[in-house]
């Protein structure tokens, strides 16, 4: 499919931004359409800016006149930070997925729409498998916040799918994204010093790296496949090992006491972690990456650990704590390690 | 069993263990694993090493050393390995495998196993039998009673194949939600291998070849009175027998005989469970009386025995749509593991001595 004319929404932001970046070195493309509220921070060849809300009907005259035949979604936000509020953020997620579903069910020339959703959409739960596989629907889990406006805007594109049968639908679930540039809550949540932890409960968690996420992204729109895929990094790692490979401290609290921290350290701005992803610091959520690997031939380059690694090599460094916030034993037993080794070097 | 020879200091020989599965005291392996400790393994008849590290003819003492111990051992690990420091060097710098379950092999064979060997050997001096009945390698649902209050049966059973099975297989046991609501227990749990009871945890456990434990009474297995002490329970909703249908993997029965009378349930405070939302808020002669003094088991004598496999292959491919076929066939596991509850009970002598 030669000269073919793309549309991303959020293109200002990491996803959509780097998703065009990509775009440029792609002969294939011949227009990239980005749509956002602020301009993009660095100029792209082949994008023309479009400053223009996804609620706002004016987009169905942007998708119209630019005859794109792709549309990509990466409109999401998983924190209010920026929106200036919950309200603010389920308006654009949820309200906004719906209009420019709408517009796009009046566009003729739509082959093919790309939505980035995220595993949110799964919650987290002490009963919920293991490992979740894409068509799990928890009977138990109760969503809210993220995950609640990532479910609401995925049944509005599976309601788009099923009344424009012939354009090809997918829905990336993405796990969440840590890198060297990019900023999450949970990279927020990563580069604190001291990382508070619900005492007593030590999740499994998985990355997806930000590289990996701009080639999902890619793949899925280059493809011919359909449908709904888990994107996330091989492997696990637990919370306090995770704390370990990053050389931070771990500061344990009362369960009651945690959620009053994380509502604390939003409130002032330190981390933007909505306080519906505690349950996430408690049980985890762990997806199944094979139908995305099997369908899409797509597998990630770095698995978890190497995305902690990375993260940690490029960000980490300057963030690491004062030497003398670890515990006096763990430096002691650090400094007697050594000597030995040395010790054993010598003899 | 004081004839057991020993043969270099550091070759623990076990002495002072018996049961009939081990008919005489076996000899551990005199090599040293690639982290500096003592093989574990037995060694295998008239070699005084394991078949891990039985010496190749021209091969090196060198390339018998560093023979890998278990395919977790990270590579990455290149300076000499000391046992206990370079152990916490790994904890402390989080450099360590784990599976996608959380089974965590390195915390489980050094620091967990340890811990339970003590109430296994020392507090109920269990006794296992037919441990060898487990296959070597390959899936198969390991299917148990479960008794006494807290869950210990299952952790006391996964130690006995652990340290007595030639393979050293690691059961992956199956725990409802409730064991991953809790703080502390629910990571540990996990952290020793167990995975959540799910359909989906379960068949992917299989698939990749474990041994998975399940004990389908649930909380109506371990939350019932001391009147009704091996008493098999409803065996849940029968959908152990269809994940072994589906995935055509056989059948291990097992009874565990002592759980019961480590923790005797005398009573069920019903109004206290329904507040702290508990499946049963249990009464024994020391809890809660004691306060947490309570909570440590009664000093029972435990006999395990694991039967033969149950195969499952002559049943058609959709066997487990078939809801009667199904019922039918956990009902006879379940009759296989009470006739072998019986048998255990009727040997032995008393249920502390």
């Amino acid at each position: 499919m030669a000269g073919r004319r793309v549309l991303i929404t959020g293109v200002s932001r990491f996803l959509g931004l780097r998703l065009a970046k990509r775009l440029e070195q792609d002969d294939e493309v011949e227009l990239v359409v980005g749509v956002d509220l602020e301009e993009p921070p660095l100029p792209i060849k082949k994008l023309d800016f479009v400053r223009v809300d996804i609620r706002n009907p004016l987009i169905a005259r942007v998708l119209e006149t630019t005859k794109v035949d792709t549309l990509v979604h990466t409109n999401i936000f998983s924190s209010p930070g920026r929106l200036g509020g919950r309200s603010q953020m389920k308006e654009n997620n949820v309200i906004g997925t719906m209009q420019l579903l709408a517009a796009a069910q009046r566009a003729e020339r739509l082959e093919r729409v790309v939505m980035k959703s995220s595993t949110a959409v799964y919650g987290s739960g002490a009963g919920e498998p293991s490992l979740l596989p894409e068509d799990h629907a928890s009977r138990q889990v109760e969503l809210s916040g993220y995950g609640k406006d990532c479910a609401e805007a995925e049944q509005y594109a599976r309601d788009y799918g099923r009344r424009r049968p012939e354009v090809d639908l997918v829905i990336l679930r993405t796990q969440n994204v840590v890198g060297p540039t990019v900023s999450t809550s949970m990279t927020d949540y990563l580069s604190l010093p001291m990382m508070p932890t619900a005492l007593g409960f030590d999740p499994r968690l998985q990355f997806l790296h930000e590289q990996d996420a701009v080639e999902a992204l890619y793949t899925a729109l280059k493809s011919e496949s359909t449908g709904i895929y888990n994107i996330a990094g091989d492997g696990v790692v637990y919370l306090s090992q995770a704390i370990r490979m990053l050389g931070k401290v771990e500061v344990p609290i009362l369960l009651p006491a945690a959620q009053t921290a994380a509502s604390l350290l939003r409130r002032f701005g330190v981390i933007d972690f909505p306080t519906d992803q505690l349950k996430l610091m408690l049980f985890g959520r762990i997806v199944d990456t094979r139908r995305v690997k099997e369908r899409l031939g797509f597998t990630p380059r770095y698995s978890t650990t190497e995305t902690l690694t990375d993260f940690r090599d490029h960000r980490g460094r300057d963030e690491l704590p004062e030497p003398n916030l670890r515990p006096t034993w763990e430096r002691e037993l650090f400094e007697y390690l050594r000597q030995r080794n040395e010790q054993r070097q010598t003899v | 069993m004081a004839d057991a020879e020993i043969i270099r200091l550091d070759s623990r020989t076990r002495a002072g263990r018996t049961g009939p599965s081990r008919a005489g005291a076996r000899v551990r392996c005199r090599a040293t694993t690639s982290s500096g400790r003592p093989c574990r393994n037995y060694a295998t008849a008239g070699t005084g090493y394991c078949s891990v590290h039985t010496p190749s003819v021209g091969a090196t003492s060198r390339s018998v050393e560093a023979a890998p111990e278990s395919p977790a051992a990270t590579p990455r690990n290149r300076e000499e390995e000391t046992g206990i420091e370079n152990f916490l060097r790994r904890r402390l710098t989080g450099n360590y495998p784990i599976d996608d379950f959380g089974y965590d092999p390195e915390l489980y064979r050094e620091v967990l196993l340890p811990l339970t060997r003590l109430l296994y050997e020392r507090y109920f001096r269990v006794r296992t039998l037919g441990v060898e009945r487990i296959p070597d390698t390959g899936p198969a649902l390991v299917v148990g009673n479960h008794s006494g209050t807290v869950a210990l049966d299952a952790v006391i059973a996964q130690y006995a194949v652990a340290t007595e099975h030639p393979n050293r297989r690691v059961i992956r046991n199956i725990g409802a939600d409730l064991v991953y609501q809790l703080p502390v227990i629910g990571p540990l749990a996990r952290k020793g291998g167990a995975a959540v009871a799910t359909e989906e945890d379960a068949q992917e456990l299989l698939r990749r070849g474990e041994l998975v434990g399940v004990y389908p009474e649930g909380y109506k297995g371990v939350g019932k009175g001391w009147r009704e002490r091996y008493k098999l329970q409803r065996f849940g909703r029968g959908g152990f027998m269809e994940t072994a249908l589906r995935t055509r993997v056989p059948i291990i029965p097992v009874a565990i005989v002592g759980a019961e009378e480590a923790f005797p349930m005398i009573g069920n405070a019903k109004w206290l469970a329904r507040t702290l939302g508990t499946p049963y808020f249990p009464i024994t002669p020391t809890f809660p009386w004691l306060g947490p003094l309570g909570l440590l088991p009664l000093p029972s004598k435990w006999i395990i025995e694991f039967g033969s496999p149950i195969p499952v292959d002559d049943y058609p491919e959709d066997a487990a749509e078939d809801a009667m076929l199904v019922f039918d066939l956990a009902d006879r596991v379940r009759d296989t593991i009470q006739q072998m509850l019986y048998s255990l009970l009727q040997q032995r002598k008393g249920a502390f001595f």
